[in-house]
């Protein structure tokens, strides 16, 4: 197992370096740059200005020397200033990773607590009634998105409130951390939570559902069946635990996406996330902060790649010893 | 005894002054402001930064030599000491002397004096090497500025200019200490803060919000009547929409369009008041006068006389933020074309169709029937996509086939500005203090911010008697010759429409009114809440 997991170690270093290459070069081909821009909005625009920050933000140097800087930032994980707002990268992408990574657990859980017991049923009692509301209910997850929900979710907090208590409220659009405030906290994010819980537990039902049809239609499972065994101990300790496999991949990728993929939910909720900070990193043609961000990005999927393979390989001993 | 000029114009402007004047109710203390602010500041450093993102979550903070009467910001000859005292100027115009007000302490504890403010306008005026300043070319008549005393600065002059004090009081000249530049250098304030305005720093959070509390020792006695403010970014229009209308934020000082303000007056009722102005940006339609067929007054005048402006006025008003016809100088000011004046105008005659009839001949004239161009624009919805949506079907009624490339901002501005690929171009003007003469000194040839290539000695020479020129009279004549030889003579550049300020905020936010600019009257100490009424 442990040389299982170095060797998945040592192969993170080619796609580490790969997506190194390409987020540096990718920014730099797009016309325009951070000073320009800076003082695009300037009443006075003059081209000395622009060039002085240039000079200051080192825009000017060799191309290889602000490479060899960026290589040197994800070695030592110092990924310099924001060109933008002149802050430490790492304490800009810390402050949000926190709000990040806590809408994608909570995330997950709505996800998982929806999409098992729901795809589990609709694959038991297959082409029921039972069947068809939860297919119908995962289809319309996926079709809605994320962010079309979440304008739905505040208009209808704004509506119900106001013919409840006759006053609108709506989320909060500051975050504080849940050890500060819980109450606080959580009427902030549950609502994104759900609105991005939902459309990412529609993939998994569905994934659910066709993973342990496939699994209940196997040899073991008739065998068993043919044993007398309980159908419920049959779908729980025999079927569901195969099944899960491919839903785990799935599982680990959208909570990966969801670390930095919610540009617009959170645009929508207010939350000052990574998917936001990318954004405006690339809108500001901030190229540091562009490939931080980026860079961890890709380690997320990289590490969430490594724990599902783990996982992967806990759950099934042949993939271990191949 | 201040300027001649100065009189004159303050005369002129007279009436609008008051018909703003201060409010009758009674003021009432505490609470705390939340506004909602689109964009963060990308440093706290108003010398070198241009965005409202800097202006409305730091102006609170910080005091200015001379500012914009927040209690009269529609009238842009209205301006008053701010930390200064009194101020006045020599016969001829080329000295200008301000007193400055004792007893004023920054935030740090450390005691104003006029050092600060020479150490302040050296910083905008002549920064050292390598150092930044947004404006430091607003000053180009400035010849010295020096502190005789504690207590006085003195501006000399070049030459008498109108657009001096204007200048002086624009939001973004925060006055720093002399011992903060000292020490800690002139970077220092880009991520720190220590001013002598209304609010005390208390927090920045990245990306989050700025909060400022109280300051007990304002200069300005009795105000600020807020207890503190809460700047919380919001990207995004919906969400800043949505916390007006769920409580979680009383104002947003940039602006809605009309289809949002009418979204939370629907919601909200007498619970929201809307303030709307005219606004001092416009979107300017740019040729290339370097390239085939812009390089044709006919087809430059042809495009601009396919224009419905009166009929876009009407229409676009609905569901853009653009609103008033005008020509180079921001509408109602004394500077401005009446209508009268701007129905002389080639596109601004309200007979659409001998417009267009001319339109027709000239484009047949000049060989260029069905020409087809490429037009350059900015991924901006409000109102750059909406106006330039409208404009190409203005050209296509004169048979232009105008195919509109909208593009993200870098690539907007690296088109516009480097490249130069296009045949037209959308530009803007976008003012803080509504300065006309330094206004309309964007549409001069070779000028910072020109872009369109043309070459005209007339316009510069129109230029520079008018930034001398003594009286209004003259200023205003020679105003209307600009005017005349830029949008019609050699049809350089034209006007759409002017922007229209739209300001939907909670009914108990009092004290603020609306300004023509969204840089300006952001200090905030006049603002205050009632929210029992």
């Amino acid at each position: 197992m442990w040389q299982y997991i170095i060797k998945r170690l040592f192969l993170m270093i080619p796609t580490v370096i790969g997506a190194a290459v390409i987020i540096f070069i990718l920014p730099r081909l797009m016309p325009g740059d951070i000073c320009e821009l800076r003082y695009a909005e300037s009443s006075n625009y003059s081209l000395e200005q622009v060039n002085l920050c240039r000079q200051t933000l080192g825009l000017n140097d060799p191309v290889l020397v602000q490479f060899g800087e960026f290589l040197w930032g994800i070695v030592t994980f110092n990924f310099g200033d924001s060109m933008w707002t002149g802050r430490p990268i790492i304490h800009e992408i810390g402050l949000r990773f926190e709000l990040s990574l806590q809408v994608a657990i909570m995330a997950t859980i709505v996800s998982v607590a929806i999409a098992i017991p729901l795809g589990t049923l609709s694959a038991v009692y297959q082409n029921t009634w039972i069947d068809y509301i939860v297919r119908g209910v995962s289809i319309a997850g996926i079709a809605m998105p994320s962010f079309w929900l979440g304008i739905l979710i505040i208009l209808a907090l704004l509506t119900v409130s106001e013919a409840m208590t006759g006053t609108r409220w709506s989320p909060p659009i500051e975050y504080v951390p849940i050890w500060e405030d819980p109450l606080y906290n959580l009427s902030m994010l549950i609502w994104p939570a759900l609105a991005t819980g939902y459309r990412y537990s529609a993939v998994s039902t569905r994934m659910t559902r066709s993973s342990l049809l496939e699994v209940l239609r196997e040899d073991y499972v008739r065998t068993a069946r043919a044993k007398g065994l309980m159908e419920k101990l049959i779908i729980n300790r025999h079927a569901l635990k195969n099944a899960l496999l491919p839903v785990i991949t799935i599982i680990g990728m959208e909570f990966a996406f969801l670390m930095g993929g919610l540009v617009v939910t959170e645009q929508v909720f207010n939350l000052n996330g990574l998917g936001r900070l990318l954004v405006q990193a690339v809108t500001q043609k901030d190229y540091t902060m562009t490939q931080a961000i980026v860079m961890i990005i890709v380690l997320v999927f990289v590490f969430c790649n490594i724990v599902v393979d783990i996982l992967y390989a806990w759950l099934d001993p042949r993939i271990r010893y191949s | 005894m201040r300027s001649k000029l100065w009189k004159l114009v303050l005369g002129a402007a007279a009436a609008a002054a008051l018909s703003t004047g201060a409010t009758a109710e009674e003021p009432k203390y505490g609470g705390v402001l939340n506004l909602v602010v689109a964009s963060e500041a990308p440093s706290f450093d108003g010398h070198i930064e241009t965005t409202f993102g800097t202006i409305h979550p730091i102006a609170p903070f910080y005091s200015l030599l001379v500012r914009v009467n927040p209690d009269n910001p529609g009238d842009p000859t209205d301006i008053q000491c701010d930390l200064c005292e009194t101020f006045e100027t020599s016969a001829d115009g080329l000295t200008w002397t301000f007193k400055i007000k004792s007893g004023v302490t920054f935030h740090d504890g450390t005691p104003l004096t006029s050092a600060d403010i020479l150490a302040t306008y050296n910083k905008i005026i002549n920064p050292p090497e390598g150092i930044r300043s947004a404006r430091k070319d607003f000053y180009l008549m400035v010849d010295s500025v020096t502190a005789p005393d504690d207590s006085t600065v003195v501006f000399q002059l070049k030459y008498p200019s109108g657009a001096f004090l204007p200048a002086l009081a624009d939001p973004f000249n925060f006055i720093y200490s002399k011992k903060d530049l000292d020490e800690h250098g002139y970077e220092w304030h880009q991520k720190n803060v220590n001013g002598t305005g209304p609010f005390i720093f208390v927090s920045a959070d990245p990306g989050a919000s700025v909060e400022g509390k109280k300051n007990p020792n304002y200069h300005h006695k009795g105000k600020p009547y807020l207890d503190g403010f809460k700047a919380i970014i919001a990207t995004d229009m919906s969400a800043r929409v949505q916390a007006i209308e769920g409580g979680r934020a009383d104002i947003e000082f940039r602006g809605f369009p009309p289809k949002q303000r009418d979204e939370l007056v629907a919601a909200l009722g007498d619970k929201i008041t809307v303030q709307e102005s005219d606004w001092n940006c416009v979107l300017i339609v740019t040729p290339n006068h370097d390239r085939a067929p812009m390089n044709d007054v006919r087809v430059r005048r042809a495009l601009s006389l396919a224009i419905d402006r009166w009929g876009g006025s009407q229409y676009l008003s609905n569901i853009a933020i653009v609103k008033t016809v005008g020509g180079i100088v921001f509408p109602n000011h004394p500077l401005a074309a009446t209508e009268e004046e701007l129905v002389q105008i080639a596109g601004y005659g309200k007979d659409l169709e001998a417009n267009r009839a001319e339109a027709r001949r000239l484009l047949k004239e000049a060989g260029h029937e069905n020409v087809k161009i490429i037009f350059n624009n900015r991924g901006v919805d409000q109102p750059y996509k909406v106006v330039g949506t409208w404009l190409v079907d203005q050209w296509k009624q004169v048979g232009i086939e105008a195919e509109q490339q909208v593009n993200p901002s870098p690539v907007f501005y690296d088109i516009l500005r480097k490249t130069r690929e296009f045949d037209v171009s959308i530009d803007f003007n976008c003012q803080s203090l509504v300065n006309p003469i330094a206004d309309v000194s964007f549409f001069l040839p070779g000028g910072g911010s020109q872009f369109s290539g043309v070459q005209d000695p007339e316009i510069t020479r129109i230029y520079d008697e008018l930034s001398k020129a003594g009286t209004a009279e003259q200023q205003r004549s020679l105003m209307r010759q600009l005017e005349k030889r830029i949008l019609d003579e050699t049809a350089s550049q034209f006007i759409t429409l002017w922007w229209y300020k739209i300001n939907p905020h909670r009914s108990y936010v009092k004290g603020w009114k609306i300004p023509p600019s969204h840089y300006l009257a952001q200090q905030l100490d006049h603002i205050w809440l009632d929210k029992d009424s």
